[in-house]
């Protein structure tokens, strides 16, 4: 096992956390080097993720690094019964650095045991998603100059949402206040309100996404509702409009506000937001690119500040 | 009488271990826990015996045998109160609670499908997160559970 991977951000301590968010301001002020040169990382997607394979691709290749994997187990011999074990040793003969995606939860974490290879964790089912609680992390840090004492709103799919439950465990360092705005079928898990008052972190709970709400939040962190979470249909319809933000009901909110949302989107951000400076979604996204060069180097032990 | 039954019962082994203090509801999973099913000695197995302490309880005798420790403390997950008596020549040589080991190895089953230790050839592993009422998780999908709860495999 190698201490270096990254499977949970639980995992790593606040001080790691802000070392990552340093390398990240780092490669977004130089995004392309050969630092990664003569280095092979393994991308391995057991379950299709365009959007995150291509950003770590792309923070592999612009620090010059090579690239092999697959998109899809079922080019691989996983669809001829090999164990992830396997897989994973074999792989591990061949490269420096292991990225891997898979639809069963825990898989990240075991193939950390079988190999010394570090291992990243691009998404373990419902799971774990640390890459995108870094990005999350990264700008909201950007946009606020700081991680501390921010009132932060979550909004819309609280019950599932793996990167909300993340992204309120990786805030615990620095003193949030959070309010959750979801419907009663969505509302957050009883365990990561426990969390918050085990941890003495302040919220409070909705089902009103109000203008009150918006006009105290520094950050608005919206989320996808599904309607296959329902297992009432006519909640769901009934629902769907309500936890939507429109430009207009930002009329009042603070200047600095910023609206995260963790893609892709369907209604729940109206399109007349995109234009409003306050809306920060796809350059969020963007960010994405700086986190994992941040978490690619700090896997293979290699300081670019240095 | 139930005392002196009970009591007689006891003394009747010579050697091997007693468990006593086992809640009723739980002697069952006790003796799968210990693998009693497929055990060639003599096991006597009591249950709904009155407790002052928990009120009805059960009771495991197992005679010619004395257990490793981390066995015996795999009962801890659904009996955090039983107490392991060891008798040798008819004398009570230890006795002592079961203590909760901070890992568990190899002895529940996640419960979450799509845990990766159900769908792979390996080892199951949960964290206590609580002792009382014990709570498991999973180490793998964190999935938490109840110790009552717990799939013994």
């Amino acid at each position: 096992m190698s201490s270096n991977s990254l499977v949970s951000i639980s995992d790593i301590s606040r001080d790691e956390i802000l070392d990552l968010l340093d390398r990240a301001r780092y490669f977004e002020e130089n995004p392309n080097s050969k630092i990664l040169d003569g280095r092979v990382v393994a991308t391995l997607f057991f379950e299709p993720s365009t959007r995150t394979r291509l950003s770590f691709e792309t923070a592999v290749n612009r620090l010059g690094g090579r690239i092999i994997g697959f998109s899809d187990a079922n080019s691989t011999s996983t669809s001829k019964g090999e164990t992830l074990k396997d897989t994973i040793k074999m792989v591990a003969n061949y490269v420096d650095l292991i990225v891997m995606r898979h639809y069963l939860e825990g898989a990240a974490r075991y193939a950390t045991e079988v190999t010394d290879i570090p291992v990243i964790n691009a998404g373990d089912g419902a799971n774990q998603h640390p890459s995108q609680t870094m990005l999350d992390l990264y700008s909201i840090y950007k946009t606020q100059g700081t991680l501390n004492n921010l009132t932060i709103t979550m909004v819309g799919d609280l019950k599932y949402g793996r990167t909300v439950h993340s992204l309120l465990m990786a805030m615990q360092y620095f003193n949030p206040t959070f309010n959750f705005i979801a419907s009663k079928e969505l509302q957050m898990p009883e365990e990561y309100k426990e969390f918050c008052r085990t941890h003495g972190i302040k919220f409070t709970e909705s089902t009103d996404f109000s203008e009150d709400v918006i006009n105290s939040s520094d950050i608005i962190y919206m989320t996808r509702v599904q309607r296959e979470r329902f297992t009432d249909i006519m909640e769901y319809e009934r629902v769907k409009n309500l936890y939507t933000l429109h430009n207009s009901m930002l009329e009042n909110s603070k200047p600095t506000l910023k609206i995260l949302h963790p893609l892709p989107r369907v209604n729940e951000i109206d399109r007349d937001v995109d234009d409003n400076p306050k809306a920060y979604y796809f350059e969020q996204a963007r960010n994405g690119l700086f986190a994992r060069q941040a978490i690619i180097t700090r896997a293979l032990g290699i300081d670019p500040r240095k | 009488m139930s005392t002196t039954k009970k009591e007689l019962a006891v003394a009747a082994l010579r050697n091997g271990t007693v468990i006593d203090r086992i809640p009723s509801t739980a002697l069952f999973q006790a003796v799968r826990l210990l693998g009693l099913e497929h055990s060639k000695c003599h096991v006597t197995i009591g249950n709904n015996l009155h407790s002052g302490k928990i009120g009805t309880k059960g009771i495991i005798k197992i005679a010619d045998t004395e257990f490793p420790e981390e066995v015996l403390n795999r009962i801890a997950l659904i009996a955090p109160n039983a107490v392991v008596n060891t008798i040798r020549d008819f004398e009570v040589v230890d006795k002592r609670p079961v203590r909760l080991p901070d890992t568990l190895t190899r002895i529940v089953k996640c419960d979450n499908p799509k845990c990766i230790s159900n769908n792979e050839p390996m080892a199951t592993k949960f964290e206590v997160v609580a002792h009382d009422p014990v709570v498991i998780r999973c180490h793998y999908c964190n999935h938490t559970v109840a110790g009552t709860d717990a799939q013994i495999l």
